[in-house]
């Protein structure tokens, strides 16, 4: 079965970022056959900063960074602080291999105080997931506090139908994520050979 | 075995007095501590090699010359040599030289260098990191090697004619290790060439060196130098001791919540659960140093980082006392109960002069 994960930047416990992730994985649930993970970054602050103090993951956040590692696809989910996503959220995705989502579909949503801050969305985790060569969809998800309470043919629920659907198809397309391959090792000849200036003979 | 100790070379504040030490005094302080860890029987000291501040040991060659005169028995390397930014022919001249005046007790640790503006500093493109340290290290190799070199490559104006004195003692150059934490290349590398491999084993998870040296060793096997486990390994390590364990913990954590690379960061306590770091008793540390033996399997050298994050160079003495009078004896007995009758000892000049002999007489 494919593996969809959660990574949620909330900070608040309940939190409405937490709310709108949750909501998108069942969506994405209701339309292909996945089990679903959750990364809450909040549990895993300390782990995440100290990561960026040594270098290396404690188990904890190995664990975690596995976990999305081996997904099939990706719900980012974040509150929008001073603009942008939040430090926590970007901090994760700092100490995450950048090669560690190529390829992998990722729904970003987002959450805030105001919908002024929706094109964070698309100005902000768009090209950070872009650049982390992730295959993001079309339809990014905002929620603003009259969201919650929004009715008609645009409103949250419909949107968070459009882009988990996007996700689903994009995920059910996708051979299931497998295992990285053991370090390979280039052979030292064809080291040596890719700096010979001129071929010999 | 071989033991030692390893430094490198920072100038940092003592957070529990705030005073820092001049550049003066810290050069003094690390010969001292040299010629402390041949004083209490250790067999290595191995500088390292830094071009920015707060580090002070720019010119190993200068240093370890200074300490081979002082010395009688003492191995004198380097941990580690920057094979990517230093020029290779001046390490083939400098080291040969050290060489000769210290009676053949060197050997080198190649390293990389991690610090970006040190390439472009010497001309340099850290991007370039792995193919300087094959390319560099081919030439030196062969300048060690070859009385006269004609030599062409990428990095370096092309060489005709060349003699690289003086020549190494009694025709055999300096044992080489090479160093790395994450790089397949480099444990390649030193496997292709029959070399040492030196995983500093301090600051990071042991599952790093695992994989690198499980690599090295099997690669040496497939160039034909012998089994993996006659493969060459070196080790680090991290150790702060007091007679009682909970007299470390309270004697080092300033030392560590504020040390350079990992302090303000996780806790002691974790580091130490995550790392090969050990602060406690003697015994904790003879405890935790024999079970690299389990991760690793039987090595050859283990160097033991002492004197960094700023503490005094009195109470560094007091920690090489206890390593070569508690720790370092009851290493050596029990490294060597179970140990394989094929696994060799880390080469010395006086073994690889014998293993050069026997060559030419067959």
């Amino acid at each position: 079965m494919r593996t969809l994960v959660v990574v949620s930047a909330g900070l608040t416990v309940p939190s409405s970022t937490r709310l709108l992730a949750d909501r998108l994985a069942t969506a994405v649930a209701g339309q292909t056959e996945v089990r679903v993970d959750v990364v809450e970054l909040r549990d895993l602050a300390t782990d995440i900063a100290n990561n960026l103090v040594t270098g290396f993951p404690s188990p904890r956040l190995a664990a975690a960074l596995e976990t999305v590692t081996r997904a099939d696809g990706l719900v980012a989910a974040t509150p929008i602080f001073t603009a942008s996503y939040s430090g926590l959220f970007k901090s994760f995705f700092d100490v995450l291999d950048p090669e560690a989502l190529t390829g992998k579909p990722v729904l970003v949503a987002a959450t805030g105080g105001t919908a002024r801050h929706s094109l964070a969305l698309e100005h902000a985790l768009r090209p950070l997931f872009t650049y982390l060569r992730a295959v993001v969809v079309p339809t990014a998800v905002y929620a603003a506090p009259e969201d919650w309470a929004s009715a008609g043919t645009d409103d949250l629920a419909h949107r968070i139908a459009r882009a988990a659907g996007e996700l689903a198809e994009l995920m059910a397309g996708r051979p299931p994520a497998v295992a990285p391959q053991a370090e390979q090792v280039v052979p030292f000849a064809q080291q040596l050979a890719a700096l010979r200036v001129r071929p010999e003979g | 075995m071989q033991f030692g100790i390893f430094t490198v070379g920072d100038v940092t504040t003592d957070p529990t007095t705030g005073e820092t030490v001049s550049e003066y005094e810290r050069i003094k302080a690390m010969v001292t501590i040299a010629l402390k860890a041949e004083e209490v029987g250790l067999d290595v000291f191995a500088t390292g090699e830094h071009h920015n501040p707060p580090f002070v040991p720019s010119s190993p060659t200068t240093m370890l010359g200074y300490v081979a005169a002082r010395t009688e028995r003492l191995v004198l390397s380097t941990a580690t040599t920057l094979i990517t930014t230093n020029d290779p022919v001046k390490i083939a001249e400098d080291y040969a030289m050290l060489q000769h005046l210290a009676d053949g007790r060197v050997d080198l640790i190649m390293g990389r260098g991690n610090t970006g503006p040190v390439y472009p500093w010497f001309g340099q493109d850290i991007r370039n990191g792995i193919p300087l340290a094959i390319e560099n290290y081919a030439l030196l190799h062969q300048l060690w090697r070859e009385d006269v070199v004609d030599w062409e490559g990428r990095f370096r104006t092309p060489l005709q004619g060349f003699t690289s004195t003086p020549r190494p003692l009694d025709g055999v150059p300096p044992f080489v290790w090479h160093g790395s934490i994450r790089s397949p290349e480099i444990a390649e590398q030193a496997a292709y060439y029959g070399d040492g491999f030196f995983a500093n084993n301090i600051f990071w998870p042991k599952e790093h060196y695992m994989r690198l040296i499980g690599l090295y060793r099997q690669r040496y096997a497939h160039y034909g130098h012998g089994t993996p486990e006659q493969a060459i390994v070196g080790l680090g390590g991290q150790v702060f001791m007091r007679k009682n364990s909970q007299d470390a913990v309270r004697e080092f954590r300033p030392y560590f919540d504020n040390a350079p690379v990992y302090g303000h960061g996780p806790s002691l306590e974790d580091f130490m659960a995550q790392t090969p770091l050990t602060v406690g008793s003697p015994q904790q540390v003879i405890d935790r140093t024999l079970e690299f033996r389990q991760y690793f399997g039987d090595y050859q050298r283990q160097l033991f980082l002492m004197d960094h994050a700023g503490l005094p160079l009195k109470t560094v003495l007091e920690q090489l006392d206890i390593l070569g009078e508690e720790v370092v004896p009851v290493l050596r007995k029990e490294f060597a109960v179970g140990r394989p009758a094929e696994v060799p000892d880390a080469p010395t000049h006086a073994s690889l002069v014998e293993a050069a002999r026997k060559v030419s007489v067959q």
